[in-house]
């Protein structure tokens, strides 16, 4: 079991945006969340990754309880996420943007750095090598030099999964990866998925409303309404499941029921 | 202008300007090369770059946006002074300056991790309103203590702040907050600027940063602090309120954020400036916010604004020339 979560309710106020959410993913999988718009999904992984502390219940990951844990400190044990509305250091290149997803593994300590002595220049050598090494995988090596915020959309999204894999994650949490993009690109953003889970042996939960994305790739899928989890199986499974329809579409009018009876 | 700049980038550049500066700081004053007055004012433009590049590293690098950086530079310019003309020997007094010096950087050090606390819980608009609670807070105390003069000021400090000296913490203060930016936490100011939850998110310990980067920059404005008050030889709180902290912030305004260059710029030319025009008297005061106006509105970004000279940027080849060579993006960076 790589990640868990315990009966994770998170309230805002009066609002229950999760409720007792049970989730389980095992190492190598790849998991879609679905649910309608507000079901709660981007919560749960703010709540994962540490930007909410859950009201109740806990979460494990990796076999350490990370509930309450820092931001930074979940991060650093090996759980990245992309966001909805891209999340880039706009100002800054992309070598750059790769470069503070370094931040926990520069070992030197602040005089190193005040005096750039010691292990600084090994250390930083080594951070600029391997951000190269990535933004080459990516092929987004011509680019290093660019700004985030220059980069073409398609460009950025990718950039924005290189940044997460720089942390060399073993969880990667994708908030929507396919917002924004046609059919062709779709196809690509599938391929693309699969290409980085088999080659950074990744364990991968995404959240998409994009179904064919999701029916295809996702082994497992766990639909949220309300923040409660309403069905969980495979792509088959959730497509003829009832509760999930209704989610999605509504309940059949009762009129509508007795005249069938 | 582009050979001159990539000339600029080569290694030996940077020492080899430094080397010569020190000569000429140790040769104008004992050879009388520029009359007084013009030592002074090379005195206080160091200073001044001193300043507002400290603040750079807090408004300009991390995007917070400080307003009380004249009551770090109170506090340093208070310890020093009371050290060399209280409590230090008087005969020893010139030899244990340095010491003096770097008191009043720790003072006000000590102060800005202080100052670092509420700003992890405020930011943008609140945290300008915390510092600005701070140097007034920090203008009353020293009002209100007799020990140091109160409100009449500090009299009888000596005379100590030399060319030479005043260059050699100028050339620290760039290295040491240079080092700082191009390092994994100046790459956390970046992130905290840009985007600070997916700084977080990409392992950013954000807190530390954010103390780090507070504690060095109020440092090396109590340097500064200790400085100017060994310049000018008297000190009063008055000195040190909102009205200061602004003249920084117009310096690294003027001569752009996230920028060394642009602070080294900006300090140098507002401090010329505001000298040049002195003749026209109270007139000084309404042309130089006018003159401000205009660049705002022309150049909002300031003279370099995000933009950094390839010698401040360690490694810029090996970051930036990466790239096959028909590659038609410009980096960035002048």
């Amino acid at each position: 079991m790589l990640l868990e979560t315990k009966e994770v309710t998170q309230r805002f106020g009066g609002i229950c945006a999760v409720s007792g959410l049970n989730l389980k993913i095992e190492t190598g999988e790849l998991v879609g969340v679905i649910g309608p718009n507000g079901a709660g999904k981007t919560t749960v992984f703010n709540i994962i990754t540490g930007i909410y502390n859950p009201t109740a219940g806990s979460i494990y990951f990796d076999g350490s309880d990370i509930t309450g844990m820092k931001p930074n400190k979940i991060a650093a044990k090996g759980i990245a996420r992309t966001f909805q509305n891209i999340k880039l250091f706009k100002g800054l290149s992309a070598i750059d943007n790769i470069r503070i997803a370094h931040y926990a593994s520069a070992k030197y300590s602040t005089l190193e750095a005040v005096l750039h002595v010691g292990r600084f220049m090994a250390e930083e050598r080594r951070i600029l090598d391997s951000s190269f090494e990535l933004l080459k995988f990516f092929g987004l090596e011509k680019y290093a030099s660019t700004r985030a915020r220059d980069l073409p959309y398609g460009l950025q999204r990718r950039l924005e999964i290189a940044r997460a894999l720089a942390l060399k994650s073993k969880l990667l949490l994708l908030d929507e990866p396919a917002a924004g993009m046609n059919p062709r690109e779709i196809d690509d953003l599938i391929e693309f998925i699969r290409n980085i889970r088999e080659s950074f042996g990744l364990t991968i939960l995404l959240i998409e409303h994009q179904m064919r994305l999701v029916m295809t790739i996702c082994e497992r899928i766990v639909v949220l309404d309300f923040g409660a989890t309403i069905a969980e199986g495979t792509p088959e499974e959730i497509k003829s499941n009832d509760r999930v329809i209704e989610a999605y579409l509504g309940k059949k009018k009762p009129r509508e029921v007795s005249d069938n009876a | 202008m582009s050979s001159i700049l990539s000339a600029l980038s080569s290694r030996a550049t940077a020492p080899a300007l430094v080397a010569m500066g020190f000569l000429l700081s140790f040769a104008i004053p004992e050879y009388g090369l520029l009359d007084l007055y013009v030592q002074l004012v090379l005195i206080y433009v160091c200073i001044n770059i001193i300043l507002s590049l400290s603040l750079n590293l807090v408004n300009g690098y991390m995007g917070e946006f400080s307003v009380g950086h004249a009551g770090f530079m109170a506090a340093g310019a208070y310890m020093s002074a009371t050290l060399t003309a209280k409590i230090f020997p008087p005969d020893q007094v010139a030899l244990l300056f340095p010491v003096a010096i770097i008191a009043g950087g720790i003072a006000a050090a000590i102060l800005g991790l202080v100052v670092a606390i509420p700003s992890f819980k405020t930011r943008g608009d609140y945290l300008a309103i915390v510092t600005l609670a701070f140097n007034m807070i920090i203008k009353a105390v020293f009002d209100n203590i007799d020990y140091v003069g109160g409100a009449r000021g500090f009299i009888g400090i000596d005379r100590l702040t030399t060319l030479p000296m005043t260059f050699f913490w100028t050339v620290m203060s760039i290295w040491v907050m240079r080092n700082f930016i191009y390092s994994k936490y100046g790459r956390g100011m970046l992130a905290i600027r840009e985007e600070e939850i997916a700084g977080e998110m990409m392992t950013v310990d954000t807190r530390r940063v954010k103390v780090l980067a507070f504690v060095i920059s109020s440092f090396f404005a109590g340097i500064a602090g200790a400085l100017l008050a060994h310049m000018l030889q008297f000190i009063n709180p008055r000195m040190f309120d909102i009205i200061k902290s602004t003249d920084i912030l117009i310096m690294v305004y003027l001569g752009g954020t996230g920028s060394i260059i642009g602070s080294i710029l900006g300090a140098t030319i507002y401090t010329v400036l505001l000298e040049v025009l002195r003749p026209l008297e109270m007139w000084r005061m309404v042309l130089m916010p006018l003159l401000l106006v205009v660049l705002m509105i022309y150049r909002p970004q300031g003279i370099m604004g995000m933009r950094e000279l390839k010698l401040f940027i360690p490694g810029y080849d090996r970051v930036f020339m990466r790239r096959k060579p028909d590659e038609k993006e410009k980096p960035d960076a002048a």
